[in-house]
């Protein structure tokens, strides 16, 4: 493996605490180093921003579901061709590219790391194969347990112990990296009482003895006493509903000091006018940023929505159920035995909606009133509220309000009124804040030491923009992007491939508990208990992220 | 005497077996050359089990042998033979633009042959 | 003798689209042949019997005997000198083998294609058009109290589809199995397995769209002409029925088969049935399923997919992939005498084509990769024989309901895996071609 010098470009690694110096970065064997060798490369920065390669904490990029939602869109895939190169293969674009160009285009980006957040475990494998052919990137994936049968079994015994250890065998049985919760307890409702849906926390979960509160709070504590580089990562119930801002500010309440994230809160985030429940939502971004301020245990991702099409997929499938109202042509549903449901339908932000543009103004809201980016950080909930390839935009509208009051000038001025985009408009984020909720944020709030920063004994995964006063396309097409020490894209062309590690987690367990696991499968699934578990070789280039159990130390 | 039937194309288990074993072999072919039809077609029409007749459709025609299905099992107008390298001399190759070629509920013509015409034939 | 006999648990039967992974076999290392197949069906239990080693040459090219170094040489010079070449089939092989067969089509500019295209195909281009509710087929069993086949014999293609997954089998919320299923079937005539069903509803042949509308119309309350009764052969009240219990049941399934697909209609057909089952959510909760034929047919449809975005039929001569069914599907491909070469893994085209399509087959060089000698490896220019999937390669398998699956090989072959075979095409075009060859720049 080569070595490089990148000079005389401004460096953004907060980190580090460095923002915007000038100063080299060094890479020698796929690491960065403090010096190498005088006739080591060097590419010469100057005029251009340096920073670690972008970090997406959640996506929606491989897997079961993805491939459901490729499958159903040919007419997303045929407007946005990928031609290949001599060196890299063809694909397809839209809302869900296909594998291959998914990770050129993410690469393109100056990502190199982004995370999976919905896999049902009997779809982990196949999950796998889908990342093994998304070329570039660092990736992993969230495992869905929020609606697992035999867990919430385990949980209504009170088999607390065992249901720990039945989540730490989940978790190393399908090489994920995370535990996810999505619409805890709806799924039992969905599948088992005539398309119905959880409504609140303290709602018995159909025919079990059990509550999503109780359900919620038991793995935000497994999560931490199992010592998970990333906590557990979570979906609150009422998505998308009128209102739901009260379940969302409970269930962080769940936490109480210890760690938890909440994704895409955007969707989590709406009021409603008083009295009425059933009306057009309004902003409560203001209550669920105050409370992230002020809970250091808490982290989150936005979720913005960016206009135009985006792809709506979900473990809630209710939800996607409900959104087939709002002029939804197809919709799909999968449910997965004992483990999970699923809805996709593909779905079209309009800036003159007022629901469209009231969330887009919340997810504006909840990065311009975050006061401390490391744990807010940056999403779209790639393809939900927009695609990946928004980012640019999005990073524009934070940075430029000139730009995002023009903006703001073009959308439905009822919705703007409902929210308080507009008390907070002034706001414009720094490119140290950008490389915060892009990169280092996601990386420390993932449990990745070694990226998001451009430390001595980091990845050298290395992103280089020309300097633009328009960000959006200084954004859009860095120049030179280093993955794992390779220079992949030079003057905005491939030069080569690379694979592109799996990260993964692997706690400890009693072996015991796989004798409680072994009868359920045997009664309740399709599939052998011997065959359920991943082999190793389904992640190549896998990397196994330690865990720090309570106690252990 | 030729009337105009149904054929319906479909698996069996005796075809899924064969087909392992061999499709080159004397099982496999004898079992893709044989159509089942209803027992009242067949006196109509002359013929009893193991009897030849010839399927014509717009795209080719085939000498196959016959065996008799009851009513209930398979009502008059409809004949049955697993798919095979026989059947696929009767499909036609125009898909409507879909990619897939008609092989169930073909028109055919069917005719009683004469035993002393030429072997079983077929692709 | 005891060290020459095995005995492999959990290994997984890939003759159909069950992919029932619970097979216990007893493997006869010393003559290579698997002696039992305990819980196979009658099909799996012929596929693991016939499958033993076979004195068979490596490779074929014209007819004589060759190595399979010689015979990846003159394939991979066909393919890199072809214009239109078309890689079809790849049901009966891993994901593995898949995923490199795809690549070889982009590499080349060819078209790629799998026997979906003459299968559930049409269920695909429906599934693009209305979507898809559907489940895991442990839902199925577990929840399921009411079942409709429609168009499908599963008990001589898909036997194990009724004892381990949706007739029989006790499930969560159906501990007594049959007892708590309603089973209906649909069918234009009786078949073996009609005497599994409580209700059989025998519809004249080509009505199976007409039958399906009239049931959407009812189950959203709309008024049906008896008249019905004339033109599919089934009692306006018997549709009714069937109507009611859709809609009052708890957990419903609608599991077709080829008697939507390769029927007139086609993809009409397929659609009013996934649309009846979407319809039929407003009241219940309701699934669809298509019953999916070769073992790893299913998984051909999701490698293209992630792979191109589109599940069969996708041509790359443009330099990107495009879809679209009767231009790049292979039946239409070879009747249009439109492909110059054919790489066929893994499946009989020459047994089940239309003759006009057989007949350009055997005008074009054809490379084929088949554990057994076939009519298509029989008319091919370079025939390789390959290894066995999941009798003697592992790899990678999708259940008809996209649940993946791990295969236990039983013994070793001597032949090298499909994958392997593909992987060294592959690699051999690639250097003929000094990469991924660039597709022709548009004129101005």
């Amino acid at each position: 493996m080569g070595m490089l010098r990148i000079a005389g470009g401004r460096v953004y690694d907060p980190a580090n605490g460095i923002a915007g110096a000038v100063r080299e970065v060094c890479i020698r064997d796929g690491k960065i180093v403090a010096d190498v060798p005088p006739e080591a490369r060097t590419i010469d920065a100057r005029g251009m921003v340096v920073m670690p390669g972008g970090v997406d904490i959640h996506c929606h990029i491989a897997g079961p579901k993805v491939n459901l939602a490729r499958k159903v869109q040919p007419e997303d895939h045929r407007h946005d061709v990928h031609l290949r190169t001599r060196i890299t293969r063809s694909g397809t674009g839209g809302t869900v590219p296909s594998t291959f160009a998914t990770g050129y285009r993410y690469a393109a980006l100056g990502y190199t790391t982004a995370m999976e957040a919905a896999v049902t475990p009997l779809g982990a494998r196949h999950t796998l194969e889908e990342l093994h052919d998304t070329p570039v990137i660092d990736k992993g994936f969230f495992v869905l347990v929020g609606n697992n049968v035999l867990l919430y079994r385990l949980l209504q015994e009170g088999r607390t112990e065992e249901f720990r250890h039945a989540l730490a065998w989940w978790l190393g049985a399908t090489k994920a990296y995370a535990p996810k919760l999505v619409n805890p307890g709806g799924d039992e409702l969905w599948k088992g009482q005539r398309n119905a849906n959880i409504t609140k926390l303290d709602e018995k979960i159909g025919p079990f003895d059990l509550t999503p509160r109780q359900v919620i709070a038991a793995f935000i504590e497994a999560a931490n006493e199992l010592g998970l580089p990333h906590p557990v990562h979570i979906h609150c119930n009422n998505l998308g509903h009128t209102g739901n801002y009260e379940t969302t500010l409970e269930t962080m309440r769940l936490a109480e000091g210890r760690r938890a994230h909440f994704t895409h809160i955007q969707f989590h985030s709406y009021g409603s006018v008083a009295g009425k429940s059933r009306d057009n939502p309004t902003s409560r971004a203001r209550d669920i940023a105050e409370f992230v301020n002020t809970h250091p245990n808490i982290t989150a991702d936005v979720g913005a929505v960016m206009f135009g099409r985006s792809t709506s997929m979900t473990a809630d499938a209710p939800l996607a159920y409900m959104l087939r109202r709002f002029g939804g042509a197809k919709w799909v549903n999968a449910d997965t035995e004992m483990e999970s449901g699923c809805g996709i339908i593909p779905f079209t932000y309009q800036d003159r909606v007022y629901t469209n543009a009231l969330q887009w103004a919340i997810g504006l809201e909840l990065f311009l009133l975050s006061e401390d980016p490391w744990r807010m950080v940056f999403s779209t909930d790639h393809p939900n509220g927009g695609s990946f390839m928004t980012y640019p935009r999005l990073i524009r509208l934070l940075m430029d309000r000139e730009y995002r009051k023009e903006q703001m000038s073009r959308v439905n001025q009822k919705a703007l009124d409902q929210s308080g985009l507009r008390d907070c408009q002034e706001r414009e984020y720094t490119l140290n804040e950008i490389a915060i909720i892009t990169r280092a944020g996601p990386a420390r709030i993932l449990g990745l030491t070694e990226k998001g920063q451009l430390g001595v004994g980091a990845d050298a995964d290395v992103t280089i923009y020309e300097e633009d006063a328009d960000k959006e396309k200084m954004f859009a097409a860095p120049r030179y992007v280093i993955k794992g020490g390779e220079l992949v894209i030079e003057d905005h062309e491939f030069r080569t491939e690379v694979a592109g590690r799996v990260y993964h987690v692997a706690p400890g367990y009693d072996p015991g508990i796989e004798r409680v696991l072994e009868p359920f499968f045997e009664d309740y699934y399709t599939i052998r208990f011997a065959n359920y578990p991943v082999a190793d070789r389904y992640a190549p280039h896998a990397r196994v992220v330690p865990t720090a159990p309570a106690g252990a130390s | 005497m030729a009337e105009i039937m149904t054929l319906i194309g479909g698996r069996s288990n005796k075809q899924g077996t064969a087909l392992c074993a061999s499709k080159l072999g004397a099982e496999y072919r004898e079992l893709c050359s044989t159509v089942e039809m209803n027992l009242e077609d067949m006196a109509r029409l002359g013929l009893t089990n193991n009897s030849k007749v010839r399927l014509r459709s717009a795209a080719g025609e085939v000498i196959v042998r016959c065996k008799g299905r009851e009513s209930k099992d398979l009502p008059p107008g409809i004949l049955f033979m697993t798919y095979g390298p026989v059947s696929s001399q009767l499909m036609a190759g125009d898909t409507a633009a879909s990619g897939m070629p008609i092989s169930k509920n073909l028109d055919v013509e069917v005719e009683p042959v004469v035993e002393t015409e030429a072997e079983t034939r077929g692709g | 003798m005891s060290e020459a006999v095995r005995v492999v648990p959990d290994a997984t039967c890939t003759f159909c689209g069950c992919v029932c992974d619970d097979m216990v076999l007893t493997v006869d290392l010393e003559h290579k042949r698997i002696t039992k197949a305990e819980n196979a069906c009658i099909l799996g239990k012929a596929w693991f019997k016939e499958h033993s080693h076979e004195d068979r040459p490596f490779a074929l090219i014209g007819g004589r005997e060759a190595t399979t170094e010689e015979a990846v040489e003159e394939a991979a010079r066909i393919l890199a000198g072809a214009r239109f070449p078309v890689v079809y089939g790849l049901s009966d092989t891993t994901c593995e083998a898949q995923r490199v067969a795809v690549a070889i089509a982009d590499m080349i500019g060819g078209t790629v294609d799998t026997t979906t295209s003459v299968c559930h195909g049409p269920s695909g281009i429906a599934f693009q058009g209305v979507g898809e509710s559907t489940a895991s087929l442990g839902e199925i069993k577990n929840r399921a109290d009411l079942i409709v086949f429609w168009g499908g014999n599963p008990a001589e293609a898909h036997p194990r589809l009724f004892t381990r997954y949706a007739v029989t089998p006790k499930g969560m919320y159906v501990p007594n199995g049959k007892k708590d299923r309603t089973v209906v079937l649909v069918d234009v005539r009786r078949t073996l397995s009609t005497p599994v069903a409580d209700i059989f509803i025998q519809v004249k042949p080509r009505s199976d769209f007409e039958v399906l509308w009239a049931l959407r119309a009812l189950v959203k309350g709309r008024p049906v002409d008896p008249a019905v009764e004339q033109r599919t052969g089934v009692k306006l009240e018997v549709l009714q029925d069937l109507a009611h219990r859709m809609k009052t049941c708890r957990f419903g399934a609608l599991l077709f088969g080829m008697g939507l697909t390769m029927n007139r209609g086609r993809h009409f057909n397929s659609g009013a049935l996934l649309a009846l089952a979407t319809d039929l959510n407003e009241f219940t909760h309701f699934v669809a399923k298509p019953v999916r034929g070769h073992g790893n047919v299913t998984g051909a449809d999701n490698v293209v997919s992630w792979q191109t975005g589109f599940p069969f039929g996708v041509n790359f001569s443009r330099g990107y992939p495009r879809f679209n069914p009767g231009e790049f599907t292979t039946v239409d491909l070879l009747v249009r005498g439109e492909a110059d070469a054919a790489l066929i893994i893994a499946s009989d085209p020459a047994s089940n084509f239309p003759k006009a399509a057989i007949e350009h087959l055997k005008r074009i060089p054809v490379i084929t990769l088949d554990p057994k000698a076939t009519p298509t490896s029989q008319l091919a220019r370079v025939a390789f024989t390959t290894a066995t999937y999941g009798i003697n390669v592992a790899g990678t398998v999708y259940r008809m309901d996209d649940v993946p699956i791990t295969l236990r090989p039983a013994f070793e072959s001597p032949y090298p895996s499909d994958e392997q075979v593909l992987t060294a095409i592959r690699d051999r075009v690639r250097s003929l071609l000094g990469g991924n060859r660039l597709p022709p720049v548009p004129a101005a």
